[in-house]
């Protein structure tokens, strides 16, 4: 276990925390390099579903990058983040995956620092919960089709 | 033009479906006219073996309810799969595994437990399980073997069309029937409803604006007769399923449960619901909307209650 690398997805969204990855970027910041950024437009276009998708086809973790709330390029999509994960966070509970594997923080542009921070400790986290025990087989024809 | 054969069977299911076939009326004297019934153990004596002598494709429909939860299940599916032109997984059960799907929460162990030893109605101090195989004088009976996940009928044979429902209304099972009658068949694959996009579409009650401060389970509040049930707090799920069957639940003061599954193009309908029912919590304040997320017992339960096998996850983690 010890050798356990996570996979971990993050959804970024466009106008913040994606520039916030950037500058960690540009900056020559090191962070973990167990993240795969995928660019949203902003954090309210993560639909649950993505997160569950990414759960049950081997990710480790899930993070949910967003604007600061009233910060929001489109006004109030974070805020439906903000009311999306508890709930999700709850229910994925009842099918025995630790709430610890999804985290949501808010990152601005400016956020470098903490973008590589936010990263590191919960690559640190997902680490020490070690894999997530979904049979990854369990793919079905239905989500083939859908890709 | 020779009469069409129709089959039909159950496999895991309550018997619901079985009467819905029934709903139909009056109008079942057309179909008796234009189509003879060679298999269906709820109404006629036919035995397995009868079907096993069937030449293959013989059948032009099989009418299949049930979810796929033991091996007699199974063997049936593949059996009146092979011998049917047309597999039609007719109700919630085949489509998406519905309520005995539920038990994917659980596995085979929890599920004989509960059964057979911990509900109060229970008298077992000898904790006997059900037995694949068990010898008595007359020789060994045998039961088929309860498999741990519950399978839509989807996922066990190739599917041509669906009828949604729990059970399905009387106007979606004759949208089936006529079309099959009149040899008019959608695309394969099709799930065969009235062509609107949500129960929200079909439904009187008056629409506003969707902001909650609190959830209420049925027994906490007397809905008010007019206006849309998730505004005032109650977990309906018309939003996020399939319409056809009419909005009869909401109309009758009681939530839709989302029986008729995903709307169109929807892969994880619970998914789907979770994201538009906490969108509309009326709160910025994490704390509150904690708070107010808490008041819903048992949201995996209530978004899949008909869909969980056929969902993203399919099953729980059971450790």
């Amino acid at each position: 276990m010890d050798n356990f690398e996570p996979k971990i997805v993050a959804f970024c969204c466009n106008w913040c925390s994606y520039a916030g990855a950037d500058l960690a970027g540009t900056s020559r910041m090191q962070y973990s390099p167990n993240i795969r950024i995928i660019r949203v437009m902003c954090s309210g276009r993560v639909n649950p579903l993505f997160i569950i998708k990414a759960l049950s086809i081997g990710a480790d973790g899930v993070l949910v990058l967003g604007c600061h709330p009233g910060d929001c390029h489109y006004i109030e999509g974070n805020y439906k983040t903000m009311r999306r994960i508890p709930l999700l966070k709850k229910m994925l509970k009842q099918f025995g995956i630790d709430e610890e594997r999804i985290r949501l923080e808010w990152v601005s542009a400016s956020e470098g620092a903490k973008f590589a921070e936010v990263t590191n400790s919960f690559t640190q986290s997902v680490k020490k919960l070690g894999p997530n025990s979904l049979v990854h087989s369990q793919q079905s024809s239905k989500e083939a089709r859908h890709g | 033009m020779a009469k069409l054969k129709i089959a039909l069977y159950w496999a895991a299911s309550c018997g619901g479906c079985e009467i819905a076939t029934l709903a139909i009326h009056e109008k079942i004297l057309k179909l008796a006219e234009v189509a003879d019934i060679v298999f269906w153990p709820v109404g006629l004596d036919f035995k397995y073996a009868d079907v096993e002598k069937m030449a293959d494709k013989s059948v032009d429909v099989c009418l299949f309810n049930g979810a796929i939860r033991n091996e007699e299940n199974e063997h049936m599916a593949k059996l009146l799969r092979a011998k049917s032109k047309i597999m039609i997984a007719y109700g919630s059960c085949a489509y998406e595994g519905c309520i005995p799907g539920l038990s994917n929460f659980y596995n085979r162990q929890m599920t004989m437990d509960r059964a057979y030893i911990e509900t109060p109605s229970t008298d077992n101090p000898k904790k006997i399980l059900p037995q694949t195989k068990f010898k008595v004088p007359e020789g060994e009976l045998e039961l088929p073997e309860l498999y741990d996940t519950v399978k839509t009928l989807g996922q066990t044979v190739d599917v041509d069309y669906i009828v949604p429902g729990c059970p399905p209304e009387e106007r979606t099972t004759w949208l089936a029937l006529e079309a099959l009658i009149s040899g008019k068949l959608p695309p394969k694959g099709t799930v065969i409803s009235h062509a609107v996009k949500a129960v929200c579409d079909e439904c009187p009650r008056k629409k506003e604006e969707k902001k909650i401060k609190k959830f209420y389970r049925a027994y906490e509040k007397v809905p008010e007769p007019e206006r849309c049930l998730l505004e005032q707090g109650f977990l309906c799920y018309g939003v996020a399923t399939r319409g056809g069957c009419g909005a009869l639940c909401p109309q009758a003061n009681m939530r839709c449960t989302g029986c008729y599954g995903p709307v169109e193009g929807v892969i994880d309908q619970g998914a789907h619901f979770l994201s538009a029912l906490s969108s509309i919590i009326d709160s910025n304040d994490p704390e509150e909307i904690q708070r107010i997320v808490d008041e819903i017992p048992d949201p995996a339960g209530t978004f899949y209650r008909y869909s969980l096998p056929d969902s993203l996850l399919r099953r729980a983690i059971v450790k």
